[in-house]
């Protein structure tokens, strides 16, 4: 009867989100007195999962898997979860966990809580929270079933530190043709960049950078910082940068620990996407620009020259703090 | 081809949210509900293959009489005819059986819906439904083609995209992308004058099972006030942001 966590890796090493799946798996079993196991595929060195708090390591190797397949990775952690007995299962929300969890939910008859925010509730039944109207709200929500998937929000729990001492199992799950029916063509992914999910700071900029051949700056800010970047919903829509740069209520949701943005008015449905953001810069001509009411730091100021400016700054910065 | 896109009924992106009955209901005074904007970009693509490959186009919600203006929308932007399964949503998994039971009587090839509703957020529902019915899912599709009995979709990954061949009967979830903002249509006089003749069936539901159930709600603490810096002294931000915030 333990808690189930999987946790992700890419070309076989454990992603960050990982460790923050798993310290919250270990809060969680914490509350149920029971322990951590989590189930990796195609992960290399699994070890490090000691440290927050995983017991045990079902390893799944298994060519067919080297390429993330929904319906496939559902069943190898279905078939885990039958194995633990879970009656916990958490998965992150990362673009491929939010597109595998309903499928493992329906396939462990689990009521499924996306986008939980805090450990859950357990005195009168199972309760988390989570957010809800775009981070507008927070909700508690119940889960009825005996077995719960759920889906903790990025950097909502933080990496928590438990070491305990760790067994690894190999563990081969039944697959069928059945599980393959999605073929996975191509993938196109740009590989020297930080993408805006995995991003501990993500640099924005709105249409008040004037057209996309002033984005120079922006790329060289973000690259100063290890960033990722990211455009108001107007940007993406004339072609300025693509769609998969579009971040707010429409977009994509940000949960960086730092946001810049640039340029940037701040309405509401930009603000809703990227409230989750622990630090939010506006830099913006206009001091009444609603953005500097949801900013943590503002400097009222042009992008055409104080970015260029901190840019110069934050590169002296680094080399003195590096 | 036989198309069902899937219209959740949400508050308008500029709502005021707000709560009643110490915080458990959703305060819907003065809020417009509109079609899901994921939901929207899925009509659009529908009403695509319409036009271009002779589709046939319904709609579905799962939903109280209160949603039928919604869905008159959709019949005027171009759909043929709508579904309201006749009961109040209350969790993605009873949404999705609800669902289920309409794609599979109406056996067909392509069920098209949002990555997420607005207002909770799931992005449960068409996992669930496809799961359920026994269909292939794609989800956050930015990109589909259907060429006979195979699909062609883009999906979004983080940082990046992916190319995805499926069979059909698929399930998407949808978002913008697969059509641009631009194309998105205002119904005309013609639709709406239209839709009105156009059958709106409701459906009785099959009263399936919750697994999850919305308690009360809470707004996030208000923000303290913005610490503004000096344009010209980008130091004190560096400082801030590094010692204060622990950002950088
Ligand atoms: C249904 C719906 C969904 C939406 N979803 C989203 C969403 O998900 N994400 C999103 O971003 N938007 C969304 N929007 C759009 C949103 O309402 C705003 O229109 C949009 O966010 C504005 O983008 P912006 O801030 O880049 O542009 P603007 O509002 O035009 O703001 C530009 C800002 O730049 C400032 N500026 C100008 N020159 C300079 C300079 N030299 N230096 C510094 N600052 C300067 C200006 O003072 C201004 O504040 C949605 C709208 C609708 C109706
Ligand atoms: N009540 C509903 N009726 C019809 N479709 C729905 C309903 N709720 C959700 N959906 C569909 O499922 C998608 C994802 O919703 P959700 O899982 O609630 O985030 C929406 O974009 C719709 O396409």
């Amino acid at each position: 009867m333990s808690v189930l966590v999987y946790t992700e890796s890419e070309n076989g090493k454990l992603k960050k989100v990982a460790y923050e799946v798993a310290s919250f798996a270990k809060g969680i079993a914490d509350l149920m007195g029971t322990s951590v196991t989590a189930v990796t595929i195609n992960a290399e060195n699994v070890d490090e999962l000691k440290t927050y708090g995983v017991e045990k390591v079902l390893k799944v190797s298994h060519d067919k898997l080297s390429k993330f397949n929904a319906d496939a990775y559902a069943e190898v952690i279905t078939q885990a979860s039958k194995k633990e007995e879970a009656k916990v299962v958490v998965v992150s929300q990362s673009a491929n966990a939010k597109y595998l969890a309903p499928l493992l939910s329906v396939n462990l008859n689990a009521g499924y809580a996306s986008n939980v925010v805090a450990l859950p509730k357990l005195d009168d039944g199972f309760v988390v929270e989570r957010t809800a109207f775009t981070n507008k709200a927070f909700n508690m929500t119940s889960i009825s079933t005996d077995v719960r998937v759920l889906g903790l929000s990025n950097n909502a729990f933080g990496l928590k530190e438990n070491e305990v001492s760790l067994s690894e199992e190999d563990f081969s799950p039944e697959l069928t043709d059945d599980n393959f029916k999605i073929n996975v063509k191509s993938v196109d992914k740009n590989k020297d960049k930080v993408s805006i999910a995995d991003a501990e700071v993500v640099v924005s900029a709105g249409r008040g950078m004037k057209g996309p051949e002033n984005w120079g700056m922006i790329e060289e800010l973000a690259d100063v910082l290890g960033a990722a970047t990211a455009c108001s919903k107007p940007v993406s829509d004339m072609g300025w940068r693509s769609h998969g740069e579009h971040v707010g209520q429409t977009g994509k949701p940000v949960a960086s620990n730092l946001y810049i943005a640039i340029g940037i008015s701040g309405a509401i449905q930009h603000l809703a996407g990227i409230s989750a953001s622990k630090n939010k810069v506006v830099i913006n001509t206009d001091p009444e620009a609603p953005f500097f009411k949801a900013a943590d730091y503002g400097i009222v100021g042009d992008a055409f020259e104080v970015v260029p400016q901190l840019i110069e700054k934050l590169k002296e910065f680094k080399a003195n703090n590096s | 081809m036989k198309i069902l896109v899937c219209i959740s009924h949400v508050p308008d992106t500029t709502s005021k949210i707000n709560f009643t009955e110490n915080d458990t209901k959703f305060d819907t005074t003065g809020v417009q509900y509109v079609i899901n904007p994921n939901d929207e970009f899925g009509l659009t693509r529908a009403m695509w293959f319409k036009e271009k490959q002779g589709a046939s186009v319904d709609v579905v919600t799962v939903g109280g009489k209160d949603t039928e203006p919604t869905i008159r929308k959709a019949l005027a932007i171009g759909a043929d005819t709508a579904h309201r399964i006749d009961t109040i949503p209350l969790d993605g998994f009873q949404v999705a059986k609800e669902l289920a039971k309409v794609a599979k009587d109406g056996e067909y090839d392509l069920i098209i819906a949002g990555r997420e509703s607005i207002d909770y957020n799931g992005g449960m529902v068409p996992g669930m439904l496809a799961k359920l019915i026994g269909a292939n899912f794609i989800n956050t599709c930015v990109s589909l083609e259907i060429d006979g009995e195979a699909a062609t979709a883009v999906r979004e990954i983080d940082g990046g995209k992916e190319t995805l061949k499926s069979s059909l009967p698929l399930v998407i979830g949808g978002q913008k992308g697969l059509v641009e903002e631009s194309d998105l249509k205002i119904p005309n006089m013609r639709g709406i004058m239209m839709a009105r003749k156009k059958p709106l069936n409701v459906v009785e539901p099959l009263s399936a099972e919750t697994q999850t159930e919305a308690k009360n709600f809470r707004k996030p603490e208000p923000k303290g006030e913005v610490t503004l810096v000096d344009a010209d002294n980008l130091d004190k931000l560096i400082d801030l942001l590094h010692n204060e915030a622990k950002a950088i």
